[in-house]
């Protein structure tokens, strides 16, 4: 083999591990930045992995109405902090309150709305 | 000896995804790209190995087995904020034979019903009766129906065998739509 065919190779191969290496955040992790930095604070970072192990998919996506497509339900925070949305469970009570912002304020900048796909894919429609 | 390079190179890639799937692969917080890591809350907050390595283990999404991880009791999310009532569960499997050339689909409501109510599908992205959805590969890929869910927080599409489960041949007198006990 020639060394520019190997280089070729060596090339492809790179490229078929970058979705490895370069694999964001974990599996189902949902991004929500529609307003928070245009408003002055880090993207929140939402895991699915973590809340799942403590409740069933329908206490969210059916009791708190929250719809199940990324961006669709328009979160501001004040209605979160008068119970809606996160703020049914993050109340002090059922979780830590709303006065921890770091805790989901959490994202690099300039992090866009989304949901991770981890280990495979980019979500939805991106694979 | 021209195809040893390739072979080489092939057999690195496979061990590094082995490798990657032996090990969880879990990012830390700290370096999962999406975590700033100059807040001081990160110290506050858990790690998924923390609490994923514990759970029976899979080799795709969370690369967890949250269907045996539920029905082992190894985890119990509750059903409700209200009460904490058991919510119902449904034993059926409904099969789906629009899947040529690939397996029959054999859709199990039983770890659905388990993992989520039945309003979280009924009626709004499935109709309850069998064979009443126009469902297709480039649908679910587009992220409807099951692609609803599965790509995004259920195993990713990539595991085409997890549904296409049913070899056409184990299946005698099958109509399109039916539902197996
Ligand atoms: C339980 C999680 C949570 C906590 C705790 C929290 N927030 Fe938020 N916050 C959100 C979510 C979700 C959004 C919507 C994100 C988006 O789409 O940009 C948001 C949005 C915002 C926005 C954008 C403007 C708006 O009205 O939506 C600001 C500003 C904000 N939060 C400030 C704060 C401050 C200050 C605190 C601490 C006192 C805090 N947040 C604590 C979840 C949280
Ligand atoms: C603690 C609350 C909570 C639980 C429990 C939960 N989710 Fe979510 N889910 C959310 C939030 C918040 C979003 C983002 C909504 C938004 O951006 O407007 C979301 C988004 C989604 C989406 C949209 C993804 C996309 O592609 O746009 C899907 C699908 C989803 N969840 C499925 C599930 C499934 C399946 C389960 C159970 C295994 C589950 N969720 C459990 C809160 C939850
Ligand atoms: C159904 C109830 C519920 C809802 C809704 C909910 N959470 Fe939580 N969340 C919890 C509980 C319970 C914990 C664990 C609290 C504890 O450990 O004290 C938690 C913990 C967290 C954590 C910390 C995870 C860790 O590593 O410790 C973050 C971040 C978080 N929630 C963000 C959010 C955001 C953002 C939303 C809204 C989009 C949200 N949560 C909605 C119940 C909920
Ligand atoms: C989440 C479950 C699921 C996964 C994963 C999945 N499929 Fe499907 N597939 C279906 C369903 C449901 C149908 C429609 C069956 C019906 O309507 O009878 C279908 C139909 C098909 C069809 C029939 C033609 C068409 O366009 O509908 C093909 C071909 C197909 N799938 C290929 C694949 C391949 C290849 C993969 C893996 C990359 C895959 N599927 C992964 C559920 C799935
Ligand atoms: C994950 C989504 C999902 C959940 C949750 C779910 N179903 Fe279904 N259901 C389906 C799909 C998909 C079909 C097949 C539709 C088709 O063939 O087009 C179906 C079909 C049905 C049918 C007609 C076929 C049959 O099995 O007799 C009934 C009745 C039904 N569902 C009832 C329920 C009930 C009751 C629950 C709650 C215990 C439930 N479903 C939960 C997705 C779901
Ligand atoms: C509302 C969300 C949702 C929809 C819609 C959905 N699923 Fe699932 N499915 C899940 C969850 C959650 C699991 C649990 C495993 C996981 O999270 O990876 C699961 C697991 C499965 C399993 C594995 C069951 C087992 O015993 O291991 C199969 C097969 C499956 N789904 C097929 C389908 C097919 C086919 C469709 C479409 C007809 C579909 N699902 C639609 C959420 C969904």
């Amino acid at each position: 083999m020639s060394p520019s065919a190997r280089g070729r190779r060596i090339g492809i191969l790179c490229a078929g591990l970058l979705p490895v290496a370069f694999a964001w955040g974990e599996y189902a992790d949902v991004i929500l930045n529609s307003r928070s930095e245009a408003e002055g604070v880090a993207p929140v970072i939402f895991p699915h992995w973590f809340h799942r192990i403590r409740f069933r998919c329908s206490v969210c996506h059916v009791e708190l109405g929250i719809e199940m497509r990324v961006g669709s339900n328009s979160m501001r925070m004040d209605s979160i902090t008068n119970g809606e949305y996160c703020g049914a469970c993050h109340d002090g009570q059922t979780a830590w309150s709303v006065d921890n912002c770091d805790l989901c304020h959490s994202g690099r900048p300039g992090l866009a709305t989304g949901i991770q796909g981890g280990h495979q894919t980019g979500g939805p429609g991106k694979y | 000896m021209r195809q040893k390079p390739a072979l080489v190179l092939l057999t690195t890639l496979l061990l590094t995804l082995a490798a990657g799937i032996a090990a969880g692969n879990w990012k830390t917080l700290r370096n999962d790209q999406l975590h700033d890591p100059s807040n001081p809350s990160l110290r506050v907050l858990q790690d998924p190995e923390e609490a994923l390595a514990l759970l029976p283990p899979d080799t795709a999404g969370n690369m967890v087995n949250w269907v045996t991880a539920l029905q082992r009791g190894i985890i119990s999310p509750r059903s409700s904020l209200r009460e904490d009532r058991e919510h119902e569960i449904l034993d059926d499997d409904v099969l789906m034979l629009d899947t040529m050339p690939l397996p029959y689909v054999r859709f199990p409501h039983r770890p659905h019903s388990e993992w989520m109510g039945c309003e979280t599908c009924h009626e709004k992205l499935f109709v309850s009766v069998a064979g009443a959805n126009a469902i297709n590969m480039g649908k679910i890929l587009d992220g409807q129906y099951c692609g609803v869910c599965h790509g995004a927080v259920a195993f990713p599409l990539t595991e085409c065998n997890r549904c296409h489960n049913t070899d056409s041949s184990t299946v005698s007198g099958a109509r399109p739509g039916g539902t197996l006990p």
